[in-house]
């Protein structure tokens, strides 16, 4: 039973940071019908400031906050540069866009940073939590500072008219537009917010994968399959789904014979893949019906 | 009386047709319009040149000032409110969401939070449903939020596309005796693009007929309505 909770509870807590990744895919999917390739690399090279940061003897939060800031003007400046102009491409185009912002991001981190792993420190220290055995305390404060980022998106978007009118953008463009809100700046600022998203994932999951160029490449596959277990068209969905995926994940790891560590990730896929099988728009997800 | 739309020669395409072919009118400050017209005379795309939704040439001014070349959001804050033809309805949103919506631009919350009250009472049956998803009301509920949405602007002008449109003949008689109101009462100026031409006619001051992107008539709207040869040649009754 120990084990038991002791793996849903560690499943929760890298959840958690599926379900950032998977709300930030979700968040630029719903501004721009298109999948965010380079979401996890974003994050990647957010995570690699706020270490650079810290070498140059800055304090954890401090760089925290000034990543975050970062990451948003980063968002924001990718969507101006590069996804404004090819707003009205083909989607391959599009796709063209993220890979090439993949392999740019990418590089550049090995090139600055090189492709050495690096040890990133954590502010919670990896103790036991509350003198349990079941979960340490960076899990802890993973679950924690998710859950906090969390529910100050819901009241931002439910409660604050910036967060309305970016709801509105993202449902009905034209019809947000004759109302008078600027679309394509909430576009931009769906990026910045979604980019942040992804830094604080990195700065969680940084000292239990460590910090390399390529540390965010599993994890964005969980978000992927997160946001479309929940459903592409539903932010709680995706959350949900990257909690369930973190727990399902470690299920199976531990429970079914001959699974262990490697066949974690295909075994978390095959289950997605059954549910979509019979839900085809994701646990939450609605199924867009356009009058012809 | 000033002029407070003026459309000079006004030319729109959709890539390389041509939908409307120098169409020139204005419209009075506290007046009610009907542009009327046939499928495809280029009735709505008249409304969207208005509003910079689609590509057009020509001078369209608004209280003097020109409106050509600004973005969509931004000639909202003239104080044009737009109902597009199927509404525009956010769906996902609630009933009171949606009014806010069309208040997004204004700054003075005390007035949107009275504005909103002002809606219920010209529109009970919002006010019941307004913690409700606007996809669930009926097409004439929409058609009341939609307008209310629009007035939550506190607009000078109005642009109705087809207000009438898949709605009950009592529901439209509902709907353009609270036009008439709005425009009498709160000096909104309308102009409203119908096919129902009757209805249109009798709510109207003026009225322009189109087809094929020209203006062919024009006049006071109760002589238009009074002249046989044109209702039958042109508005189909």
């Amino acid at each position: 039973m120990e084990l038991f909770t002791n793996q849903v509870l560690a499943g929760i807590a890298t959840g958690a940071i599926y379900a950032c990744m998977a709300l930030a895919v979700v968040m630029i999917y719903q501004a721009i019908d298109h999948l965010n390739f380079a979401q996890g690399e974003m994050a990647m090279f957010a995570t690699f400031i706020s270490w650079q940061l810290m070498q140059w003897g800055v304090p954890y939060w401090a760089s925290f906050v000034i990543t975050l800031a970062f990451a948003f003007v980063g968002g924001v400046a990718i969507e101006r540069i590069l996804f404004k102009p090819l707003a009205k491409a083909p989607v391959l185009t599009n796709v063209a866009g993220f890979i090439a912002l993949f392999a740019i991001i990418n590089s550049s981190a090995g090139l600055i940073w090189d492709f050495t792993i690096k040890q990133y420190p954590t502010p919670f220290g990896s103790s036991p939590f509350l003198g349990s055995q079941l979960i340490s305390t960076h899990q802890a404060g993973m679950i924690g500072v998710t859950v906090l980022l969390l529910i100050a998106l819901y009241f931002f978007f439910q409660y604050t008219r910036i967060g309305l009118a970016m709801r509105a953008a993202a449902s009905v463009p034209e019809s947000a537009r004759l109302v008078g809100i600027n679309t394509s700046w909430m576009i931009a600022l769906g990026w910045g917010m979604a980019s942040a998203i992804g830094a604080i994932a990195g700065m969680l999951i940084a000292p239990v994968v460590f910090l390399e160029p390529n540390m965010m490449g599993g994890v964005l596959i969980y978000g992927f399959a997160a946001a479309v277990l929940g459903g592409l068209t539903s932010p709680f969905g995706a959350v949900v789904g990257g909690f369930l995926m973190g727990i399902f994940e470690n299920l199976a790891g531990t429970y079914i014979p001959g699974v262990g560590n490697e066949l974690k990730l295909p075994i978390a896929l095959a289950l997605i893949i059954s549910v979509l099988v019979v839900k085809p728009a994701g646990l939450f997800g609605r199924h867009i019906v356009k009058r012809v | 009386m000033t002029t407070l739309l003026n459309v000079k020669d006004l030319r729109a395409y959709y890539g390389q047709v041509q939908a409307l072919h120098g169409l020139s009118f204005s419209l009075n400050e506290g007046s009610l319009v009907t542009l009327l017209g046939a499928n495809g005379a280029g009735k709505t795309t008249t409304l969207r040149a208005i509003c910079n939704m689609v590509r057009s040439t020509g001078g369209i001014e608004f209280d003097g000032k020109p409106l050509n070349n600004r973005s969509t959001e931004s000639i909202v804050r003239f104080g044009i409110a737009h109902v597009p033809q199927g509404r525009g309805t956010f769906t996902t949103m609630t009933v009171e969401e949606n009014l806010q919506l069309g208040a997004i631009t204004r700054k003075d919350s005390a007035g949107i939070v009275s504005d909103i009250e002002r809606m219920y009472a010209h529109f009970p049956v919002l006010k019941q449903r307004h913690t409700q998803q606007a996809g669930t009301l009926s097409g004439g509920e929409q058609q009341m939020l939609a307008v209310a949405r629009a007035l939550m602007l506190r607009p000078r002008l109005m642009l109705l596309d087809e207000p009438s449109f898949g709605l009950a003949p009592l529901v439209v008689r509902d709907l353009f005796g609270i036009l008439g109101k709005i425009n009498r009462e709160d000096k909104v100026s309308i102009l409203v693009v119908e096919q129902n031409a009757q209805l249109a006619l009798e709510l109207a001051d003026q009225a322009y007929v189109i087809e094929t992107g020209r203006i062919v008539m024009s006049g006071n709207a109760k002589d238009i309505a009074n002249n046989e040869e044109i209702r039958k040649s042109y508005l189909g009754y």
